[in-house]
């Protein structure tokens, strides 16, 4: 019997065939932290009574969630993981030069195919666009695996989705995950893999690729993962001369569901309050005014998203009921979206463009919401009171829609505009 | 291992980790101290029924969304012995596993559980009485009751390094 890519990587770090639903102890590729997670782990990790990591090359911290620090608290935690990390010799990425973890990583060529990779966040499983297989785990996981340089995982079945068609202009990787999830709901892969294949995904760029993988957890999914073609390979090229050893599905892997869909007639979507798999076609949701608008995070906050959402912000003014607040994903993509004239756009346009940071998507900072507000967002979670307070709202979108919906005041697909 | 409490009973389904334990709170790294956060986004209410032994029983999809261990943390923090659920989000199933916070599965038991009733679990054989009624759940991989009996992963960890000298 074949294997999917994932029992692939498996097998390969626990150095023997595994087969799913056993439990496996792997040999991790990458173990990251950020400064939320990473004080509990820190802590953790020293009542092993072991003073250094298992590898300093393989221990990554980033500072993105409440920093610039939003308040002394925050402050003190981006300090006990700073000064961990200079101690140990590991991988850190400073504000200023870093980002949001998921966006940085990848960026630095630090996330590469057929790696195992764990995360002290949910939405590690963003790599899995790279074909690692990357999966997010709590603190004290974290805490073990920097001390055994090991994990254990039950491994997990793999449901395999096909995409067939073609992809309609203005659609994106953001409306085919928020798409799927209505589909499947938000337990609709627990504990299993997604592996997304399909003419569709071919022929989708790899910023789309990580924008659906990112989101496998809102499925429930252990991680979403990806082949590795010429446009991965076009992508790892610009950042990184590491080998490294892509994994395929044999042709007699067994699945746990094949689910195809077509999607050639795909429109723009939302989730609605509050779950992911609220979704509904942007253009069918009625009149929903807005108040916020949010556009950036690790689902939709690289140099693609932007120009996106420069296309529709150039020469239009942000509605004057909304706040329309524009967050790089990276130093990087803050210095790209500026050399490309985009940060202009953004500012001429009545929009902020911020620093880098994860704040608004969690509540923590730059751009919480107040009792009965409605925000569209392009980031992954609409849970009730995830971007402050218990009765705001939020939409999930893609870049489009948000741009859109920020000029015209209202929920609104980029259709709407002409 | 036996644990016994009285049911703190949580009905929805798909409840997240947002909503037991909310994001601006996340800048707390002891346990005491996030006590009274639990549950802020969902019904605060529900911490006047704890501070005395108890089991946390929920629905499906329980947990799902951030990794943030304040949960089980908080939950431990708070007496709480175990949660039973129909079904756990994965990662906060870890965190309770990995935290030494038992997280036993058992529908039948779930849609039994009335607040206040004593709730008895045997982890080794699944066993799950609640009030007179009792019912059978699929007892925990000896990989995490070997994890348990040893208070936890980091303490499972130590052991590790220990033999491995």
């Amino acid at each position: 019997m074949g294997q999917t890519m994932t029992e692939k990587i498996l097998s390969r770090a626990a150095g023997r065939r595994v087969e799913p639903g056993e439990i496996a102890e792997v040999a991790v590729d990458l173990v990251m932290t950020n400064d939320i997670t990473a004080p509990l782990a820190i802590k953790e990790f020293k009542k092993t009574g072991l003073e250094q990591v298992f590898d300093p090359n393989k221990v990554v911290f980033v500072p993105d969630h409440f920093v610039p620090a939003k308040d002394i608290k925050a402050a003190e935690q981006a300090k006990v993981m700073r000064e961990f990390a200079v101690e140990q010799g590991a991988i850190y990425f400073e504000v200023g030069r870093a980002g949001i973890e998921h966006v940085v990583l990848p960026e630095n060529g630090l996330t590469l195919p057929g790696q195992v990779i764990i995360g002290g966040d949910s939405h590690t499983c963003t790599y899995g666009a790279f074909n690692a297989f990357a999966t997010g785990m709590g603190s004290t996981d974290i805490a073990a695996a920097m001390a055994l340089g090991t994990t254990w995982v039950r491994v997990p079945p793999t449901i395999k989705f096909v995409y067939n068609g073609t992809l309609p202009e203005g659609v994106g990787g953001k409306d085919l995950i928020l798409y799927t999830i209505g589909q499947i709901g938000v337990d609709g892969a627990l504990y299993a893999v997604m592996e997304f294949t399909g003419e569709v995904i071919d022929a989708l760029d790899m910023d789309g690729r990580i924008a659906m993988a990112n989101m496998a957890i809102e499925a429930g999914a252990k991680t979403g993962i990806f082949a590795c073609d010429d446009k991965t390979r076009e992508w790892l090229a610009r950042v990184t001369d590491r080998p490294y050893e892509p994994v395929e599905s044999d042709p007699d892997a067994e699945y746990l569901k094949v689910i195809e869909f077509d999607v050639s007639n795909l429109k723009p979507v939302v989730a609605l309050p509050h779950l992911p798999s609220n979704v509904y076609p942007a253009d069918e949701v009625g009149d929903m005014p807005i108040h916020q608008v949010v556009i950036g995070s690790c689902t939709n906050g690289r140099i693609s998203d932007l120009r996106e959402v420069a296309k529709i912000l150039k020469g239009r003014q942000v509605h004057p009921n909304v706040r329309c607040i524009v967050i790089p994903g990276s130093q990087e993509v803050a210095k790209q979206a500026t050399r490309e004239g985009l940060a202009d756009i953004f500012l001429e346009a009545g929009a902020i463009f911020s620093t880098s940071t994860c704040g608004p998507c969690l509540g923590g900072y730059m751009g919480v919401l107040a009792k009965g507000e409605r925000c569209v967002s392009t980031t992954n979670r609409n849970f009730r009171g995830r971007m402050g307070h218990r009765e705001a709202e939020i939409i999930l979108a893609g870049p489009q829609v948000a741009a859109a919906s920020a000029v015209l005041g209202r929920v609104a697909s980029p259709a709407a505009l002409n | 291992m036996i644990l016994e409490g009285a049911a703190v009973v949580i009905r929805q389904d798909n409840i997240d980790t947002d909503v037991l334990y909310p994001g601006s709170y996340l800048n707390i790294a002891d346990p005491e101290q996030m006590k009274p956060y639990l549950f802020e986004g969902l019904d605060p209410s529900l911490r006047d029924q704890l501070g005395r032994p108890t089991i946390l029983v929920v629905g499906e999809n329980f947990g799902t969304g951030s990794s943030r261990e304040h949960v089980p943390h908080a939950m431990l923090a708070w007496g709480i012995r175990c949660v039973l659920g129909k079904s756990f989000a994965r990662i906060f199933y870890r965190n309770c596993i990995n935290l030494g916070l038992p997280a036993i599965v058992c529908p039948e038991a779930v849609d039994a559980a009335e607040p206040g009733v004593t709730v008895r679990i045997d982890t080794d054989t699944g066993t799950v009485h609640v009030g007179d009624a009792t019912f059978q759940a699929v007892p925990l991989p000896s990989f995490m009751r070997d994890m348990l009996a040893s208070g936890g992963l980091v303490d499972w960890a130590r052991r590790r390094l220990a033999e491995a000298g």
